[in-house]
């Protein structure tokens, strides 16, 4: 990849003529960030070979002034968090290692930051893994006791209550006895969970437990090491074996090899200790791998756990399998009939994902605020449960919902990149937060992430974009991009003028939306579909486009249709500027838009509208030879893009990466 | 919670004029028997398989309210959570609605009429009213075909040519969207069709096949126009065509809402009111507004709100017990082709004969018949889709066809009954002959007396 990218320099001018441009409107802090940007984005051309510590990363080039020292990069305090960060962001961690701080400061600030981030109390003293654990224990007998007993009181008012406000109307009592039974198998059955585990191991408290898993965990970790230390016990010593109680604990090499990073080895212990459950948490955050719907057992098993009930789609395309097929038509209707059936969804997030399903709500950004909206909803009216976490069950909720919604319709790439903010957020809670504070602080976070990356980021990328209209200009946009529409508007008010050419393709014909609305403001436009895209191209100056996401190697992923015009105004040397905000950003790689894509409705695209006549595929479903693909998205290789246009500036495609490492851990998400 | 912030309210109605010789002050509307079981008891049954369980059911009058009470406490002992409410007769589905309103507590209520028999789940109404967000959606049924026990009589024909049940609907192309409503009753000459909603959505599909199946989901503004419009006295009537007509209008509007929410809902609906509108203003393409609607430039898309149907498939089975015709339909349907609302398990010759039930010698049972326990039937009888209910004694030669015949009825020999409805406690003596008769509970047919299309009750 790195010796494609000089030569696309050399073959395309116009994407250096474009370049890496920030306007002045800039706030000063993100100029500073983006320093190493412009290091990284400008190195690759220079054919300056990558270090061999960071070799792994195929776009990354750190800059000159981190010299690869040998402590730094590998500055990995166990297997485990390394496993950690390099799924949270694949091959580009290292380097940001690299980037981090002053590789001096670096390693005890790292390390109290992972202990305060992972470890589920803050207040715990950075001592021994044992002791905090007991520590935080006692709290938990005490508090699940009180809410036993709150759950009792609740059963009770429950059915009492509602008889006793009914006082007016003549009510068809029935016999308490059995409504309290009723109501209790009810309550029962809700958090059926807690209670079998409350009369399964009623003898050993919640404190106990933990505190005989934990040990357990400390002495197979110290098992592990010590048999390591034996292998390598030429490692100097640099480590005092503070902690005694483990008994024969020779502090182990593979925290040797971190050196000065282990200040103290009981740091390193408690963080072992208290790391695992997080990294629990941690693998939850990350979408799932794509399911490959061509592997039966797997499709068996998600059937099962499905809630909504997933019918075999006919005549599927070979190619296609493994992607979710599209069963809108079947599962539509039995997931309305089943509206008071799905117990435990939040009504708010039932109705987003039936806006998903029927088509109400479609677009990356549209669908990622419902999304958050339903959520902040369904935060709302949150309550843990007695006797759960809030961060553990929240999450679980949260990613039940998420599953739900998948159901609906496949995640957006944007999409994920939400709930793995949201996610974080949870996790990161401290545990002594109230409740009450825990839920606004979320919904406060929702509506930052709403209002910072989606809304104010339109608007930073709609003023970036329009320095980039000039006057006579013809633009071109394909489709209906929410970023693109705002833009042409926006430039139409500050008084710009320009032409412009709306490309549409069937089946979806978003583009006659948006011409009606432009036309309305009275913006002069010409509409064409995609087939005549070659004849229009000469006349077009600029290119202006959406995009569902960009991944790490600068391809563009969007609406199909998106690469033909892409690919046509390259050829035509006409620059495309993709408009995207940063938080749509992934760090994927795809090379084409058959391993990862969505499937539409076959049936559209037999359809014309508005000729009945043309009914040849009726019933194509019959025909077994037949097999209608309708794909929704496609990849948009980064060769004919020329620029992309988002909330951090304007970059070439690939700068794509150093965004997606620069902005995730720092600024993007928290 | 409600669950799925949804209440449901059953409006059980009181006695019915309309069904005159066959309900009383002892029989309410809602327990009158459909295949030997209170039709009560298919929505409630309707309601529970969709595991809605707290039901507030509202009944006209201190006495029926005791006995459907009483009914449901019985039958529903350890499966639903009901509310009986007794509102003063008269008062009408929007009053009934006024004296319950207090309780409504949740976001949106499901509003079933008592004498629906169908099997459309009421999940779908509710999933298309959250899914738009709308104020009110209806269920619309395909309107049943009226009976084809309506043998050539010219009582018959002259029913045949009555639009009973014509209910006029008007929809958006899309059909999603309620534009216009009228009933048969007050349907003269011509519809009238307002102008600024057909400007709005270019085009109204205007049907005739379709049914208001009563059965509504409404916002929680209900409470509101209820309080607002003391006069409204039925939903149907009033609060329906009040909130198509002001669709585009809205008096309605979200605003009202938020402001009868609380405190701290009230900062964050209109954050999220805020959030969505920006983005909905910037990002039209994203929210496909009422397609219809979006394209057209509104005044104000503020003031608007949806009313939305939910159009059932013809599949479904779907009546509504207001006449007396669809009484017998509605019998005959239930152990006919509907037979999967009945619940009960069929026998081989397509009936269902209680084991207690006694049959004479020589007496046959077609299919799609009904005898429930402890009937005894004498020699030579002849039943055809017909139900009859518990402990009847009918002796030999009897002719049923067509027919209902309610508990504890007596029917002696040389009988034929045909297209009749014979309610409880009814003596029919020797060779009486109905025709589409309506015998009401306690009446006696002396011997050998002929009747047809007649209402026989106690005066």
């Amino acid at each position: 990849m790195d010796n494609r990218r000089p030569s696309r320099t050399v073959s395309d001018p116009k994407v250096r003529q474009v370049g890496f441009v920030t306007p002045g409107a800039a706030p000063p802090a993100r100029y500073l960030s983006e320093v190493p940007t412009t290091a990284a984005a400008s190195s690759p051309p220079s054919g300056e070979p990558a270090p061999p510590a960071i070799s792994i990363s195929p776009v990354m080039i750190p800059p000159p002034r981190h010299s690869p020292s040998p402590s730094a990069p590998l500055a990995v305090p166990n297997p485990a968090r390394r496993e950690s960060l390099q799924i949270q962001v694949g091959g580009y961690n290292p380097p940001e290692v690299l980037l981090g701080s002053p590789p001096l400061t670096s390693p005890s600030s790292r390390m109290d930051d992972t202990v305060s981030q992972f470890s589920e109390d803050p207040s715990m003293s950075p001592c021994d893994g044992r002791s905090g654990a007991a520590k935080v224990a006692p709290s938990f007998p005490g508090s699940s006791g009180e809410m036993m007993v709150m759950k009792a009181g609740t059963v009770g008012g429950g059915s009492n209550t509602p008889k006793s406000s009914w006082t007016t109307a003549s009510v068809a009592k029935t016999r308490p006895g059995i409504q309290e039974k009723e109501r209790e198998a009810f309550v029962g059955t809700q958090n059926d969970g807690a209670g079998a585990s409350k009369t399964l191991k009623e003898k050993t408290t919640k404190a106990e437990r933990r505190a005989l898993q934990e040990a357990q965990r400390a002495a197979k970790a110290a098992a592990k090491e010590s048999g390591a230390g034996v292998k390598l016990s030429a490692a100097p010593g640099g480590a005092v074996p503070a902690n005694t109680k483990q008994g024969k604990v020779v502090k182990s090499p593979a925290q040797k090899k971190d050196g000065p990073q282990v200040a103290n080895p009981s740091v390193s212990s408690e963080k072992k200790v208290v790391d695992r459950p997080p990294e629990k948490d941690r693998k939850k955050d990350i979408p799932p791998p794509r399911m490959q719907f061509d592997d039966i057992h797997r499709v068996e098993k998600a059937k099962r756990r499905a809630l909504v009930y997933q019918f075999e789609a006919k005549n599927r395309v070979e190619l296609f399998r493994h992607l979710p097929q599209y069963i809108h038509g079947t599962q539509f209707p039995d997931l309305e009939t089943k509206f008071f059936q799905l117990d435990p969804m939040h009504p708010s997030v039932y109705k987003v994902g039936l806006q998903y399903l029927s088509g109400n709500i479609s677009g990356g950004n549209a669908r990622c605020i419902a999304m958050f909206l339903a959520f902040r909803e369904a935060i709302r009216d949150y309550s843990t449960p007695p006797e759960k976490a809030l961060v553990r069950d929240l999450t679980a909720k949260i990613s039940s919902y998420v599953s739900f919604l998948i159901e609906c319709r496949p995640l957006s790439i944007s999409m994920g990149n939400a709930i793995r903010f949201l996610k974080n957020r949870i996790a990161k809670l401290p545990d002594t937060m109230p409740e009450s504070e825990v839920k606004s602080s979320l919904q406060s976070d929702i509506d930052r992430f709403i209002n910072e990356k989606i809304v104010i980021a339109d608007k930073v990328i709609i003023r970036h974009a329009v320095t980039k209209i000039r006057d006579g200009d013809v633009l071109l946009t394909y489709g209906s991009p929410c970023v693109v529409e705002m833009l042409l508007v926006y430039a139409h008010e500050v008084g710009k003028q320009f032409r412009v050419v709306i490309v549409d393709s069937r089946p979806k014909l978003e583009g006659q939306a948006l011409l009606h609305r432009l036309v309305a403001k009275g913006i002069s436009c010409t509409y064409t579909h995609v087939n005549a895209i070659s004849y229009i191209m000469h006349e077009v100056t600029r290119v202006f486009l959406g995009a569902a996401s960009v991944l790490s190697n600068g391809t563009v992923y969007s609406r199909v249709g998106t690469a033909c015009v892409a690919m046509v105004a390259n050829a035509f040397q006409v620059p495309v500027l993709i408009c995207c905000e940063a938080y749509k950003f992934h760090e994927r790689v795809q090379l084409d838009s058959i391993c990862s894509n969505e499937l539409g409705d076959p049936d559209v695209i037999s359809k014309v509208p508005g000729r009945k006549d043309l009914n040849h595929l009726d019933n194509w479903a019959d025909t077994e030879n037949l097999q209608l693909l309708n794909l929704t998205y496609d990849a948009t290789p980064s060769d004919f893009v020329s620029m992309i246009i988002t909330d951090y500036g304007m970059l070439p495609p690939s700068s794509v990466p150093v965004i997606v490492r620069e902005y995730r851990r720092e600024n993007l998400w928290i | 919670m409600a669950r799925m912030d949804f209440e449901v309210v059953v409006l059980a109605g009181g006695t019915s004029r309309k069904l005159n010789p066959l309900v009383s002050q002892e029989v309410p509307k809602a327990l009158l028997p459909v295949a030997n079981r209170p039709v009560l008891s298919y929505v409630l049954e309707l309601l529970e398989a969709s595991n809605l369980k707290d039901l507030i059911v509202v009944v006209e009058g201190e006495d029926a309210a005791l006995r459907i009470g009483g009914w449901i406490s019985g039958a529903y002992v350890d499966r639903l959570h009901v509310e009986v409410a007794a509102v003063p007769e008269g008062v009408g589905t929007a009053g009934a609605l006024r004296a319950v309103a207090s309780y409504l507590t949740a976001n949106d209520v499901l509003i079933v009429s008592g004498d629906l028999v169908t099997d459309v789940p009421p999940g779908a109404v509710a999933a298309t009213h959250r899914r738009h967000s709308a104020v009110v959606t209806a269920l619309l049924c395909p309107a049943p075909v009226s009976g084809p026990s309506d043998t050539g009589t010219s009582g018959g024909k002259e029913k045949a040519k009555k639009p009973v049940r014509c209910n006029i609907v008007g929809l958006d192309p899309t059909r999603q969207y309620l534009l216009h409503m009228a009933t048969g009753a007050e349907v003269e000459k011509d519809i009238r069709v307002q102008k600024s909603i057909l400007r709005a959505v270019g085009q109204i599909e205007i049907r005739v096949d379709l049914m208001d199946a009563h059965m509504y989901a409404f916002k929680s503004v209900l409470q509101d126009i209820l309080d607002q419009k003391d006069k409204f006295h039925s939903i149907r009537q009033d609060i329906l065509p009040y909130l198509i007509r002001t669709q585009l209008n809205s008096e309605v509007s979200d605003n009202g809402v938020i402001k009868s929410e609380s405190g701290m809902d009230n900062i964050s609906s209109q954050n999220d009111l805020r959030w969505l509108s920006q983005h909905r203003e910037i990002a039209p393409s994203a929210f496909q507004e009422p397609h219809a609607f979006g394209l057209k430039s509104l005044p104000d898309a503020r003031r608007t709100h949806k009313c939305c149907v939910y159009i059932a498939n013809e599949s479904k089975y779907c009546a509504r017990l207001n006449s007396i015709q669809a009484y017998s339909d509605i019998n005959r349907d239930v152990v006919g082709e509907a037979s999967h609302l009945s619940g009960y398990s069929f026998s081989a010759q397509n009936n269902i004969i209680h084991p207690s039930a006694e049959l004479g010698s020589k007496t046959t049972v077609g299919p799609q018949c009904m005898l429930a326990e402890g009937s005894k039937l004498g020699d030579k009888c002849s039943v055809k889709r017909s139900v009859i209910g518990r402990h009847c004694r009918i002796g030999s030669n009897v002719k049923i066809v067509n027919s209902i015949v309610m508990n504890h009825v007596t029917i002696e020999d040389g009988c034929s009954i045909q297209g009749s409805v014979v309610c409880s406690n009814v003596q029919l003596q020797e060779r009486v002959v109905l025709k589409d008769c309506q015998v009401g509970a306690g009446y006696v047919v002396t011997t050998g007396s002929e009747h047809k299309s007649e209402s026989l009750a106690r005066k």
